[in-house]
């Protein structure tokens, strides 16, 4: 049985002047999938990353997210198909509490009863219960992390794009953001560009490695790491 | 999240706002009550842009367009029709309007935020001196002449209905003071809904809001229009203050002026830009008592003051003064209680 496609790219190709960061990128997502995306530095995985949530516009090619063509589609605009983002660098809202960050998630989808309902219940299981009225400001960098993740999760998406959840994490704030992820993909689909090769193990079945804006290999991550190109990428060759 | 006034405050605000309404005509000279009816005015000319700027971080350096504009609407529409209930409405529908019409252009547009600032700003100069240039018989809208640098006059406001009855300078000021406590507490409101928060929303990460499927863009130009609106009120009082309307409304003065008023008052509060609108209306008129120093060069110190002293302005410094202080005095009615039971217990095994 093939399963449902939620996310395909045909000929993706993103240039700026005369850099090519992404050259067409034939990318496929199926439901209920974990995917990661690693690469060298400059590989153009955040490209590509950008160009599906729609902060980037591609100069060529289609994005298709679950048979609706996003194509130049603004960010909210893609968010409203169901699709929860969270950005590289921590994108919250520094001034707020972290209860009223999580809130502002939730109430674009629910009416005020259940949004105030689903945002306890989210804090809960992201552990922010204790620090619910703490200005998200001044936390640490793996808690803002959370916070971000939570605002994807109370939003109760079912497709997620992160990239790099686990940056900047200690081994052990990194264990638990790896157990939300298998928890998110009991309901969710999702693509993850990230670096840490431990933390990928611990979540990816199947990852998409990109080399100089293409896709170099696809593959399970034992074989992916087997790969002597793939090595060689990472290494670089010696001649 | 920078909470407003508690609910405590908020009352507090309301029985003062309501005192002042019906006791400062008995208390008070009637030409104060008059000047007071200009400040209410350029009152809620602040409290627009503190709505704008505070609270959707749109800095509009240009709110005067919308606030010239309304007065100038408010007086055309009243000389021609005669009746002044339906002129009040014109003026704000012309200055939500414009609001609107110019912030679709720079929101959609997706203009940073400086040349948002100049924008605007360039757009309340150019009205001015075009309106300044409108003095010949043939510039009139209906049966209004726009005269030029001396303005047009503005008939008084009108018992609604009853266009015979025009409003005593007193009556003046309960309209006024009622005016500004309803845009008050309705922008309190607007801040605390659904709207108001995705606004603040955005004023703290435009990129987070929009990645959670708000349009950015719409909101903002919600808050925009609305600013408008009540800056558009602001004027129409200002009009009924002064009993006409100039191009000076809409002249680098008061636009420069309504940003001092946010900047002292505070930004991120409502109440502080009413009462800086007050405080430097009254500095302002008493500087034009004497002779000894320029006004403006005084309005500037004041300013440069206030940056460096107390840059988040008066009301969050007072209210963080007061939060500090009852903190303290909570503490120390707990350090006594918690010695005297000490001292009971102690006492005790002694017995």
């Amino acid at each position: 049985m093939r399963r449902e496609v939620v996310v395909q790219t045909t000929d993706l190709s993103m240039h700026f002047g005369g850099v090519v960061a992404n050259d067409r990128v034939n990318f496929t997502l199926h439901a209920g999938e974990l995917r990661c995306l690693i690469g060298p530095n400059g590989a153009g995985k955040s490209t590509f990353f950008k160009c599906l949530t729609g902060q980037l516009k591609p100069s060529e090619g289609q994005v298709l997210i679950r048979d609706v063509d996003t194509t130049g589609y603004d960010p909210h605009r893609v968010s409203q198909l169901g699709v929860g983002i969270k950005t590289q660098i921590p994108n919250v809202f520094d001034g707020l509490t972290v209860e009223e960050n999580v809130w502002l998630s939730c109430r674009r989808w629910h009416e005020a009863g259940r949004a105030r309902a689903v945002t306890a219940e989210t804090l809960e299981r992201v552990r922010l219960g204790d620090i619910r009225g703490r200005v998200v400001g001044a936390l640490a960098h793996g808690q803002r992390q959370w916070v971000e993740l939570a605002m994807v999760i109370a939003a109760e998406p079912w497709l997620v794009l992160l990239d790099e959840p686990a940056a900047g994490m200690t081994d052990e704030e990194t264990y638990f953001t790896a157990e939300l992820i298998r928890d998110i993909n009991k309901t969710a689909s999702l693509i993850i560009v990230e670096h840490d090769m431990n933390f990928i193990r611990a979540i990816a079945h199947k990852v998409t490695v990109f080399h100089r804006g293409a896709i170099l290999i696809e593959d399970t991550m034992d074989v992916v790491s087997a790969d002597p190109v793939v090595r060689d990428v990472y290494l670089g060759h010696k001649h | 999240m920078i909470k407003g006034q508690t609910n405590g405050g908020l009352i507090a605000i309301a029985v003062i706002g309501l005192a002042v309404m019906f006791g400062a005509p008995h208390v008070l000279q009637l030409f104060t009550i008059i000047n007071l009816t200009t400040a209410i005015g350029l009152a809620l000319l602040g409290l627009s842009l503190g709505l704008v700027w505070g609270y959707g971080g749109i800095l509009c350096l240009g709110q005067t367009a919308f606030f010239g504009l309304g007065a100038y609407a408010y007086a055309v529409t009243a000389q021609n029709f005669g009746e002044t209930t339906g002129a009040v409405v014109v003026a704000m529908a012309v200055g939500a309007a414009v609001a609107a019409a110019l912030g679709y252009f720079m929101f959609y547009g997706r203009i940073s935020d400086v040349y948002l600032g100049v924008i605007t700003l360039t757009v309340t100069l150019i009205i001015f001196n075009l309106l300044r240039r409108t003095s010949g018989p043939e510039y009139k809208i209906g049966k209004a002449l726009l005269g030029g640098f001396n303005g047009t006059t503005a008939p008084p406001l009108q018992i609604p209905w009853d266009a015979r009855m025009t409003l005593f300078p007193q009556q003046l000021f309960y309209v006024s003071m009622g005016a500004l406590l309803l845009c008050y507490f309705g922008c309190v409101w607007l801040t605390r809904c659904h709207f108001g928060r995705v606004c603040i929303a955005i004023r703290e990460n435009e990129t987070r809001a929009e990645l959670l499927g708000y349009d950015a863009r719409l909101y903002k130009l919600g808050l925009f229009s609305v600013g408008g609106g009540v800056a558009a009120i602001g004027g129409v009082l200002v009009a009924n203050g002064i009993g006409r309307v100039t191009p000076d409304l809409f002249n680098l003065t008061y636009a420069a002026q309504a940003i001092i008023w946010v900047i002292v008052g505070g930004r991120g509060t409502l109440l502080g830009p009413v009462l800086g609108a007050f405080g430097v209306f009254w500095l302002t008129s008493w500087l034009g008592t004497q002779s000894y120093f320029n006004s403006n060069m005084v309005l500037g110190l004041v300013l440069i003051l206030f940056v460096l002293l107390l840059p988040r302005g008066v009301v969050p410094a007072v209210t963080e003064l007061a939060a500090r202080w009852g903190r303290r005095k909570v503490g120390r009615r707990e350090r006594m209680r918690a010695r005297r039971r000490g001292r009971r217990r102690a006492i005790q095994p002694a017995e």
